[in-house]
This record gives structure tokens, sequence and C-alpha cells, in this order.
């Protein structure tokens, strides 16, 4: 068996915001969103970025597509350094690397056509395309997605938002991407809506060859659809490892808290579960706490927490783990 | 136990420029006193509305509440007047919303909107509401009362000003506890916490809860009976072991099973409920489900199935296939 390829490397990458007041507007401190990650995305495969809310998971979404600017840190894909990139170089780029949204009331313009939507990296990056060759791969791409070449004259506002959700698909497919960030495609839409538009990634990354980083904070829904999983708590990643040993196995205590709060839909099962509750809230990025971030609400927190950060280290071989419990 | 809330036939509207939008389609259920009961549905399926009505808080117009009886503790709440409504909510019946950000005044000191109901409902001093408040913050497991206590609603996270919102639900000893998705806006670790507190509180007190939510993972580890909605109807009710362990309505069959299971591993493909909701304007004249059903038969178009008992005492069902004995259509 040969290493799987890595097709999108993570190195150290840092994302800080500045947070200006006063009347000079002068920088007072830094957000900082994420705080020197490091992983890789395998050829083909689906890697699912989880954690709750302002952990900095759509912030390193954004950061490797290069829609924000890397404080530090590099990304590569395919070998190419993206962090550095400018200009021509970089709007080159972005034809293999896309994006697909949360909101898709918000991420389709109202005012054109879904034919227009989808066309619109065609105009851009296929300019020789003539306007027929145009229209036919529209189309393709709309049956491509499960929708009718019909609606290509429709409006955003005619349709729901899992079918809004395929418009933003087609779209993102339309430069025949390699890798595809999915930031909470899913999170918008209703629990019955869900299943169909997780089953199509599926179908698509299959049929297409596609590697994803499928960012969520449904647990459940990203055991189904990853590969590898990797948790972020306030910007940084605390582990990450093969889905089935990461969902079977957590070994940081973060983790193991978070899987034990989903609900799961069975009435038995839940009366008998461990829940492990973790007091207070997440603290606030601007002033992380020292040593390692979790030590405010971790259950099994002890002295070197508070004084030494832990790095992420190889556990068992693929298994990576920051914690000082976790040798 | 004995009966708290007894609704029939309650149908509400709201006029709307594209029509008339048919939010709740004569529904009816009774809740014991301390019972726990999970309505559950997606957005538009009813399940805010069918309770915000019973407490007259919807503005009327648009809705209108088309007809229908609520009896609580012997008397009708659809009936009764502003101040005698008034009388009930925040005292007999609290509720606490989804966003705790809009439901709390922004201007106003946490203290202050605790001890509001104080002094109206239970007639106490502004020093008595405000030693009351923070003993109500403590109970509801925010560290530093004292200083809390003064503090504006932006100055807490989101899962403290729903704790705020559960300490104001509880300062008069309500009876019936409403609890329209109070976790969605929170994160599953709060989210954990959040129901923690809101079952301990529960058996404590012993006051009956209803639970609005589109989770059902919530509901399995909360409620004693459950309500399942589909755009006004309720299409099904069963006490939460039974719902889980032997759906009857293929909604409700189809929600369970394009669910992943975050400790086991789903095999296959997602058994993805196919098509999207109706439109409320122009709901079909038969089953609002039929045209997303599985199991559809002709009668389903043309008829809407009554929700009617099936096998064991307590399970209704509005459908008119046998979803056990039938094949897929």
């Amino acid at each position: 068996m040969t290493a799987p390829k890595a097709l999108v490397e993570v190195k150290d990458l840092k994302k800080y915001f500045p947070v200006r007041k006063g009347i000079f507007r002068r920088e007072t401190v830094q957000v900082k969103a994420v705080d020197g990650v490091t992983f890789d995305v395998f050829e083909r495969e689906t890697l699912g970025l989880v954690g709750e809310s302002g952990c900095g998971k759509s912030t390193t979404g954004n950061t490797i597509l290069r829609l924000h600017k890397p404080t530090a840190g590099t990304v590569s894909y395919d070998g190419v350094d993206l962090s550095g990139l400018q200009g021509e170089e970089l709007r080159q780029m972005r034809q293999h690397v896309q994006m697909i949204f949360q909101n898709p009331y918000a991420s389709l313009n109202p005012r054109l056509t879904v034919g227009q939507i989808v066309a619109e990296p065609l105009h851009t990056f296929r300019s020789d395309m003539s306007s027929r060759e145009r229209e036919e791969k529209v189309q393709e791409l709309l049956r491509l997605v499960g929708l009718s070449p019909a609606f290509i004259n429709r409006y955003p506002h005619e349709f729901s938002g899992g079918q809004r959700q395929r418009i933003g698909i087609a779209r993102a497919l339309a430069l025949e991407p390699a890798f595809i960030v999915c930031d909470e495609p899913i999170a918008a839409l209703d629990v019955s809506i869900q299943a169909q538009v997780v089953n199509l990634l599926r179908r698509l990354q299959k049929q297409l060859g596609l590697t994803y980083l499928f960012i969520s904070h449904d647990l459940s829904m990203v055991r189904y659809i990853s590969d590898r999983v990797a948790v972020m708590y306030l910007g940084k990643i605390v582990e990450i490892a093969e889905k089935k040993t990461l969902y079977h196995d957590p070994l940081h205590p973060y983790t193991q808290s978070l899987l034990s709060a989903v609900p799961v839909a069975d009435p038995k099962r839940e009366r008998s579960r461990q829940r492990i509750i973790l007091k207070g809230d997440v603290p606030s990025p601007v002033n992380p706490p020292q040593g390692c971030n979790f030590n405010t609400r971790c259950p099994l927190v002890f002295d070197r927490c508070f004084v030494e950060e832990p790095e992420l280290r190889e556990a068992a071989p693929g298994h990576w783990c920051a914690c000082h419990l976790v040798e | 136990m004995p009966e708290l809330l007894e609704v029939e036939g309650l149908k509400t509207e709201f006029n709307t420029a594209d029509g008339i939008v048919k939010a709740v389609n004569g529904i009816s259920y009774s809740l014991d006193e301390g019972e726990i009961l999970g309505i559950v549905g997606e957005s538009g399926s009813g399940k805010s509305v069918s309770v915000l009505s019973l407490l007259q808080l919807l503005p009327q117009p648009p809705a209108f509440i088309k007809g229908g009886r609520a009896m609580f503790a012997g008397r009708d709440l659809l009936k009764m007047t502003t101040k005698e409504i008034q009388s009930v909510r925040g005292n007999q019946i609290a509720v606490i919303f989804q966003d705790p950000m809009t439901s709390l005044n922004p201007v106003l000191k946490i203290g202050k909107q605790i001890g509001e109901a104080l002094q109206l409902h239970l007639g106490l001093s502004k020093q008595q509401a405000r030693q009351r408040s923070i003993e109500l913050l403590n109970h509801v497991g925010i560290p530093m009362a004292e200083q809390r206590v003064d503090q504006y609603p932006h100055q807490l996270s989101g899962g403290m000003r729903q704790r705020v919102m559960i300490a104001m639900g509880l300062s008069c000893n309500p009876r019936l506890l409403i609890a329209d998705e109070p976790t969605t806006a929170l994160d599953v670790t709060i989210q954990a916490q959040i129901i923690e507190l809101v079952r301990s509180l529960q058996e404590e007190t012993g006051m009956a809860v209803i639970w609005i939510t589109h989770d059902l993972g919530v509901v399995a580890g909360l409620a004693d009976n459950v309500i399942v909605m589909y755009s006004g109807y309720m299409v099904e009710y069963a006490p939460v072991d039974d719902l889980f362990e032997d759906p009857r309505h293929p909604y409700t069959l189809g929600l369970l099973t394009s669910l992943p299971d975050v400790e086991e591993d789903t095999a296959t493909e997602l058994n993805a409920v196919r098509g999207k909701p109706p439109d409320l304007t122009k709901l079909p004249p038969g089953c609002p489900f039929a045209p997303r059903c599985d199991y559809v038969i002709d009668k389903c178009l043309a008829d809407n199935p009554p929700l009617l008992q099936i096998g064991k005492a307590n399970h209704l069902a509005a459908c008119w296939v046998d979803i056990i004995e039938s094949e897929k259509t």
C-alpha cells in the first residue's frame, strides 16, 4: 500500500485579527482566531474539522483559500505555497480550490439567474468558451447536482434552502476543482434536507475524485462523511485521527466531553450514557489562558497544564493529540 | 398525575401578502402535572406557533386563532382578557425563547429584569426582589451572582444569558415551563449544561415542561411524551420510547433514518426524505406529507388522515397506511 499523498499541507498557520480602539484607531489587542495549526489533507479524502463557535474552524478554511492573508505559516496546494502568492498567480490558483458556503440565502446574488450564477466562474476563467458551450456546461452542472436544467432562467428566491445549496455546489464545481472547502454546508438546512445534501456531496466526491475539508459543528454528520477528523479548540488543533479512532477512542479530554455532549436519538441509550459536562464557557481568544488553553474547563487539569503548553504529538500512528496526560 | 393543560382543536392562521398561511391546523393534546412533553418539527411545522398561540403571545393581526380551546387548571387561556392572561404569563406559565439576547432588554440590568416579575406577581419590595434575584442566579449556576445581578445582558455569554432567562422563568415557581428551542443557538457543550439544569430543576420543583425543538436527540434524552408536527398538523404522538423504537408515521420514520449517529457507524447512504416541505398557503387536499412519502396510496392524495390510536395505548399516528405491514411504493 502506498502512503496517501497530501494534496493540501497546512503548516503552523496563524491568523490574528487586530482590535482597534480609541480615536487614533490604535491597535490595542489581537484576536488569535487561528493560532498555529498544522495538518495535511490527503488526496480524495474528507477531513472533518469540528469545534464550537469561535474556535477558528471557519477562519482556518478561509485562510487556507487565501480569503484572509495568513499572519504566519504556510499552506501549500499540490506542492505550491499559496500563502506567498499574489496577483495573477493567486487568481489562477483559485480555479483549483473552491468553497461551499454555509448560508445559501446570502451566498447567491439575488439579481442573477441560476444560469448566470453557475456560469460566472466560466466567464472569469474560461473566456475562450463560446456562449453555446457555456450554456451546455451549465446544464450539465445542474444535472450533476440533481437540479433540472429547465431552472436556468429562474432566480434564487424561487428555490428552497436545499435547492439553493445545490446551486452553490454547482457553481463550486464549474471549474472542476480538486479541493473544496465546505464551510458548514448543511447548518442552515432543515433536518430532512440535510441528508439530501450530504448524500450529494458524497456521490460527487466518488464520481469526480474530490478532496474535501468539511467544516462543521455537527459531530454526528462529520462522523458520517469524514475519513479523518480534526478537533479545534480556541484556535488550536487538540486532536486529529482516523474517524474510527477518534470516535471510539478519543484521547483529549475536550474531544471526550464534546462527544459525550452530543444527544443521540435513542431514549434507552440516552438514559444510560455518561455525560461529561464541562463547566463554564470558552475563554476569549483575545486573552487565552496560559499553558494549555483548555485548562479553565478541563475535568482532568493538573499543575503542569497551567505552566506549559502541550504540543500536538503522535500518540499512535496517525493519531495526534495535544495533552500532557497523553505522552 | 392530574391534568394540567388540555388543548383541543387549536387552529391558527396568519394573513400575509401571499395569502392565508395555515400555521396550525387543529391540534389536540393534554399535559399532566410534572410531565415533560417534547414537540418536534422542522421550520414552518407550526411547533412554536402552536404554543405561542396558547399564551396570546402572537400579535393579532396578522395572526388569527380560528378555533379551539386550551384549558389550563380549569380555565380557557384563549378566552382570557389581556389582564387575565398577564397574571398567568410569567407567573403560572413561564416561557424561555431561542435567542436570549433578543428576549432580554439590553438597557436594563439583569437583577432589574428578574426582579420585575417578582415585584409584579409576588408583591415583593425592591430590596427583597434583588435579594431573591441573587438567590435565583445562584440556583441556575451563575457564578458571582452578587456582581452579575448588576450587569447588563451584553456582558454575559450566550449560555449565561439563557441561564438568566431560566432564572426569570422560575422566579414565580411556575407550574408549566415552555421552552421554545432554548438551546438551538448554543454550542453542544453549553446545550448539555442547559438541559441538565432544566432536568434537575424539573425534578426539584415538579413543574411540567413543554420543550420545542427540531433535534430528535434532545427529545430522546429529556421528554416523557413526544408530538411530531408536520406543516401544522400533529402526525404522531407517543411515549418517548415507543416513538423511537416503533415509529408509525412515515415522516417520523424518515427523520429517524436520515440522522447519522455520533456513537455508531452508518454504513449505507443516509435515507434522505425527498422533496421539500409544502407551501403553507397552498396545502394539498390530502395528507400534507403525501408528495414526499414512500408509502403513498391513492387515498392519501384525496383525504387527510385523522390522528388515530394505533396498537398500543397512548400511541397516535395520522396515516392511512400501516407502515409495518406495507411495502414502500
